[in-house]
């Protein structure tokens, strides 16, 4: 099997006296989408940004395309930022920015894309997350909070990076968008073989998507594998969060979908 | 489908040729992504100039190991119209193109509009009138809410004054202190060369008693005050419109101006007067230290000659004029910070008209008020 995209190994994660993860072992692996889940506050978006780069690990080392994020050259850790993309929980969209500029200042950076290249770049990207080009001159201060997730999305997906980090996608945004949100992935899966390493507490989003499921409880990593796998699991966390009454009625979709297309 | 690590990259390549038939046919071949196309973009981009293709060529993409949205859209804009019939393309990256071409109709325009010089100077006016009616309008506010303090005293935002106070003037001490101190030593010091010339040593307490009492106290104290405090108000304020504190606090029915500004106000009007004190009282220590290195003065002379030296009204009038630029720092600092919009430039440029602005009209009330005093305590 191919290397895997991020590695994880024994990872620790401290803040003073709290300890968010103790011991983390995770791999993903290229072409698959990864689903984390969790409590609220259970460290899912700490472990995002361990993966980023963004926290140092108090223990355990985090590689992401083979090279250690906290040990690694510039030019290295450049070449791997050009190659993810990152939509933050609240977007983090640049508020001096308008939304076209938002999406372009990747593309800039670059320094070797002409404006009419980015234009058309920037045009589709927001066609693609369902933006009206009318839009492209706002700020972030004048849009809803739904808009900001889905240009947050447009902004990671700039570069047409190989790897993305998703933290909770679809939170704020209507059914509909949500759906949309999820075919967007797909096809984006079949054409740039896209990893996806995606925080949710969106069940359909979950269980329309993801490949494999992570779940962090207490500190550590509870269990990773094909979501059928996970909702078997016996544990308390488990149970409330897949065998709930929305939990539930998720799950028999994914049974009717199983049962049309056997994997 | 073909995997895209960095070390898999193919030289993207453009082939020129024709088919059994004699028309044009350009080949595409290697990886078409922004990992192989960023070093190589100009060159390629010069290539895919020079074919100029008017809409008759055939172009071949089934050797395309891989291609994104970058690579997609510059091949799309060599060829004019994305036609089925002559752009063959494998089918996972068909809908690249398709979803650039749906996109296509819509223009962003990038050009901001420039008003025409000559409406530049209304502008300015306008900008200036919004200012000055945003002020009175804070001051009309501020007076309200002080009122309605004396009315109820009990209700009156204490716990935040005295955070204020001590944030705005305990903390200034030390800065106050090193400058007026320095300050004080460099005046005596070359005062005193002056005077010893003269044989008029003696005057050198008159000298620093008054300038420092009456001028340099309070101006270095104001203006150490709105370059430190005035600035983290406006900031302050501003941050809590970006983070939507403000919204917060108003639909919690707290109003801002008794909870944010009247306290600030408050504070400063309170603690500049009292740091002009301690600043003078500082400033004079280091003249006086100065005077005695320089022209072997005593102590006890210095002391024991201020008070008749130094008219009593000029101490009333450099603590008079604390009130007033205490008021006027805190009133500007909040009035900018209110003006913020939502984002960080805003609040960059919001902090620093605040801070400028503030120096300014100390120094111009500074002016403003020499002018109006200046037959009070220079004894003539
Ligand atoms: N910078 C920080 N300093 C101290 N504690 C932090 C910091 N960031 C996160 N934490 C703590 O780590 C825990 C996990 O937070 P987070 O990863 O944001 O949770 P979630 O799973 O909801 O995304 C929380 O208890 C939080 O208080
Ligand atoms: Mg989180």
């Amino acid at each position: 099997m191919a290397d895997p995209v991020v590695e994880i190994s024994g990872l620790w994660t401290r803040f003073g006296p709290t300890v968010v993860h103790r011991g983390i072992d995770l791999d993903v692996r290229p072409g698959e989408v990864l689903g984390l889940v969790g409590g609220s506050g259970s460290g899912k978006t700490t472990l995002l940004r361990q993966m980023l780069g963004l926290e140092r690990p108090w223990r355990g080392t985090v590689r992401v395309f083979g090279i250690d994020v906290n040990a690694c050259s510039r030019a290295q850790l450049a070449s791997v930022r050009n190659r993810w993309g990152v939509l933050f929980q609240n977007g983090a969209l640049f508020s001096a920015l308008s939304v076209y500029e938002n999406i372009a200042l990747a593309l800039r950076e670059l320094k070797v894309v002409d404006e009419d290249l980015i234009h058309d770049l920037v045009l589709s990207k927001l066609r693609m997350v369902g933006i009206e080009p009318q839009h492209a001159r706002k700020t972030p201060a004048q849009l809803s909070g739904g808009m900001i997730k889905r240009i947050g999305l447009a902004r990671a997906l700039a570069l047409d990076p190989e790897l993305v980090f998703l933290d909770e996608p679809t939170a704020g945004l209507d059914p509909d968008r949500s759906e949309s949100f999820v075919k967007l992935i797909q096809e984006l899966r079949r054409e740039l073989h896209l990893s996806v390493v995606m925080v949710t507490h969106d069940l359909d989003t979950l269980v329309s998507l993801s490949d494999r499921v992570a779940v962090l409880c207490e500190q550590r990593l509870l269990a990773v594998g094909p979501l059928r796998e996970i909702t078997e699991i016996d544990h308390p966390f488990v149970s409330n969060f897949f065998r709930g009454e929305r939990g539930q009625r998720a799950l028999e979709v994914l049974e009717d979908l199983q049962r049309l297309m056997p994997i | 489908m073909s995997p895209r690590g960095v070390g898999s990259i193919a030289e993207p390549q453009v082939l020129e040729t024709s088919d059994e038939s004699g028309r044009r046919l350009i080949r595409i071949s290697g990886a078409w992504n922004l990992q192989a196309l960023v070093p190589r973009l100009p060159d390629l981009d010069q290539r895919l100039k020079r074919i100029r293709d008017p809409g008759e060529a055939l172009w071949d993409l089934e050797d395309v190991l891989t291609m994104d949205h970058l690579g997609a859209a510059l091949l799309r804009r060599s060829w004019g119209v994305s036609d089925a019939s002559r752009i063959k393309a494998r089918p996972e990256h068909q809908p690249l193109f398709r979803r650039l071409d749906a996109s296509e109709p819509s223009r962003v325009s990038e050009a901001r509009s420039t008003p025409h010089w000559w409406f530049l100077p209304s502008q300015w006016f306008m900008r200036v009138l919004g200012h000055l009616h945003g002020l009175v309008v804070l001051l009309g506010f501020l007076v309200l809410e002080c009122l309605r303090m004396l009315a109820h005293p009990a209700r009156a935002p204490w716990r935040e004054i005295a955070a204020n106070l001590y944030r705005t003037g305990a903390q200034a001490l030390g800065i106050t202190a090193l400058v007026g101190f320095l300050i004080g030593v460099v005046l005596s010091y070359l005062s005193s060369n002056q005077l010893k010339m003269f044989g008029a040593d003696l005057f050198i307490v008159n000298i620093l008693g008054v300038s420092i009492i009456r001028e340099l106290g309070p101006v270095l104290a104001a203006i150490l005050v709105a370059g430190r405090s005035g600035s983290s108000m406006t900031a302050q304020i501003g941050v809590m419109r970006v983070t939507q504190e403000l919204d917060a606090m108003s639909v919690m029915g707290i109003p801002h101006m008794s909870r944010l500004v009247l306290p600030k106000v408050i504070a400063l009007a309170i603690g500049l007067p009292l740091l002009i004190l301690w600043t003078n009282a500082i400033a004079l220590l280091g003249g006086m230290v100065a005077a005695h290195a320089e022209l072997g003065l005593s102590y006890r002379f210095f002391l024991d000659t201020l008070p008749s030296a130094v008219p009593i009204a000029n101490l009333y009038l450099g603590v008079g004029k604390g009130v007033v630029f205490g008021v006027l720092i805190a009133v500007l600092a909040c009035h900018y910070g209110m003006r913020i919009r939502p984002n960080t430039q805003s609040l960059g440029a919001g902090t620093t008209s605040s801070v400028v602005t503030a120096i300014t009209i100390v120094i111009v009330v500074d002016a403003i008020f020499a002018v109006m005093f200046r037959h009070v305590g220079l004894g003539f």
